[in-house]
């Protein structure tokens, strides 16, 4: 039975830039249509594309691109090893010819690559008509500035891209599992009425999407659950038959580890309803799914069940949410904690004097800081060693860049105005992305495939 | 029957993933012997009170039993999520152990991992 082999060679944007090499030279050996995908869209990484696309219409596509493909590029040519990804972001056709010059200058010659399009929907409605939309999670949109607004397209669209031959399809905004189950689409001839063979192939994407999180990775907890190797930790290939048999292990030669507890643990990743898990190609019902050990690094997967899709699609829109400033400082030794509490009890106070409106959290790490709440609960609960280390950080949000750099310049300040002993002070000042779900019409998303020969 | 009262991290592995404002947990247990004792103690009430200082409103569990797992989903969590909150953690990617360490369970202990 004909079988497909995805793998993947990214979780996320910033994920290793080596690890695709593993993967490539593994399916370089297997029988079969094989893909590498990689996932490097979040939300916010989309919303900074799309700024950078206004600055200069050339750019936009995922500045990962050239750290990821040019490792690759070669091997996957010479062994039919077609790529799928995401990195085109907000300039998918951008994306489209800089593969082309890197396939230039790799000397690699005729190359094929379709783009993606479409997802944008700020080209099919004004940013008015954003608004109108209904929000089904995060912020309300008010009159704050749309940065980016983008539908998630299904794996039917990448399934097209891959049917005109293209060797590499670079996508923007599409469901993560996508990236998987669109080949699986195009070499299997999946039907969007097989509705439980969609559900296997979202979970095949589901569990690949975020790289090595299925593969020991994120998992790791040294004497409950050891992984062999973490730190060459191999990235995860997904073999899927044409029945929707599912089989996930991992690049040949690497650490990591291939279990029922990481797969499933990967499974429920971000997922709310697991009986009702929404994509635009199918709902996907995990509640039958059983997970198996079959070998070392081996796993099947198997009884997904798929129900109709929704009728809209979900989009997210992204809007400029101020400014995030934040300043830190260690203090160790004797008596570092009562010098982490003045220092902490110093900033709170000079916010109040200097007249920061906004609302500071400071708090002292090492005290369960990232467990606590504004209530300082969790800190009042727990005795810590008076001697020892502890680093005090201060955070705020605000609208303008001068309240969060004044408020973390505070900590700054701790080195010659603070208690005794604070070193190491690191601060931040980054700008915020806000973000919202809407729904939107279909018929409102007009996918389109261009094909970027070499110029 | 010999019981022990163990924290659930030495029981469950889990996994917090995050969406706006509202966290995911899996709960997932090392051996089928003890789910059916998580499913009676690890309750919507218990997590929803580990984390009511963040200012979680509600919380769902979804089991899935081929799995031994349960998956907890907890609105208003993350005081904002991570465009929003000033906790170092705005995900809520640690709050898999905050439950792991401060949910305990009694158990027979056959039901501890060998």
């Amino acid at each position: 039975m004909a079988k497909v082999f995805i793998g993947c060679g990214a979780g996320f944007a910033g994920d290793r830039f080596d690890a695709a090499v593993p993967v490539v030279r593994t399916l370089a050996t297997q029988p079969g249509e094989r893909f590498l995908i990689y996932e490097v869209l979040a939300e916010r990484t989309l919303a900074i594309a799309q700024k950078l696309r206004r600055e200069n219409p050339q750019a936009g596509y995922s500045p990962f691109l050239d750290l990821y493909l040019p490792l690759v590029l070669r091997d996957c040519v010479d062994h039919g090893i077609r790529i799928v990804t995401n990195m085109g972001a907000a300039n998918p056709v951008g994306g489209a010819h800089r593969v082309q010059a890197l396939a230039r200058e790799l000397g690699i010659a005729g190359l094929r690559v379709a783009a993606l399009t479409g997802d944008n929907l700020l080209d099919a409605m004004s940013a008015d008509e954003v608004r109108e939309q209904p929000v089904i999670e995060g912020l309300g949109l008010g009159e704050r500035p749309i940065v980016a607004a983008n539908a998630y397209l299904g794996a039917d669209s990448v399934a097209a891209a891959l049917a005109t031959g293209a060797q590499v399809v670079l996508v923007g905004r599409t469901t993560d599992a996508a990236l998987s189950l669109g080949p699986l689409l195009h070499v299997h001839g999946w039907r969007a009425d097989q509705l439980d063979l969609l559900a296997q192939g979202t979970v095949c994407g589901h569990l690949l999407e975020c790289g090595a999180q299925v593969t020991g990775a994120y998992f790791a907890d040294p004497g409950f659950k050891d992984v062999p190797d973490l730190a060459n930790v191999g990235f995860p290939i997904a073999e899927v038959a044409s029945d929707g048999e599912l089989l996930v292990t991992k690049a040949a030669n690497t650490g990591g580890r291939v279990s029922r507890p990481t797969v499933i643990e990967q499974l429920l990743y971000e997922v709310h309803d697991p009986f009702n898990y929404l994509t635009p190609d199918v709902v996907l019902d995990m509640g039958e799914i059983e997970v198996q050990d079959i070998g070392t690094d081996l796993v099947r997967v198997s009884g997904a069940r798929g129900k109709p899709p929704p009728a809209t699609l979900k989009a997210t829109v992204s809007m400029d949410a101020g400014w995030l400033g934040e300043g830190e400082i260690s203090y160790a030794g004797p008596n570092a904690l009562a010098r982490a509490e003045l220092a902490a009890q110093a900033v709170r106070e000079r916010c109040r004097t200097i007249g920061v409106k906004e609302q500071v959290r400071v708090e002292v790490l090492g005290t369960f800081a990232l467990f606590d709440g504004d209530d300082a609960s969790r800190r009042a609960r727990v005795q810590r060693p008076a001697d020892g280390e502890y680093r005090v950080r201060a955070a705020v949000r605000s609208s303008e860049r001068q309240v969060a750099q004044r408020v973390s310049d505070e900590v700054l300040s701790l080195y010659c105005s603070g208690p005794a002993g604070g070193a190491g002070v690191r601060q931040h000042v980054t700008p915020q992305i806000g973000t919202a779900s809407i729904l939107v019409d279909r018929k409102r998303v007009q996918p389109r495939i261009t094909m970027v020969e070499h110029r | 029957m010999n019981t022990v009262t163990v924290a659930l991290h030495a029981l469950a592995h889990a996994r917090a993933g995050d969406k706006g404002n509202r966290s995911n947990i899996s709960v997932i247990a090392y051996r089928p012997e003890a789910f059916p004792f998580l499913l009676e103690q690890v309750t919507e009430a218990r997590v929803l009170a580990v984390f009511a200082h963040k200012g979680a409103r509600a919380c769902r569990r979804y089991v899935l039993p081929n799995l031994q797992a349960m998956n907890f989903v907890i609105d208003d969590a993350l005081e904002g999520g991570v465009n929003g909150s000033l906790c170092l953690d705005g995900h809520g990617k640690s709050f898999s152990f905050l439950l792991l360490g401060d949910i305990e369970v009694t158990v027979p202990a056959s039901c501890l991992p060998k």
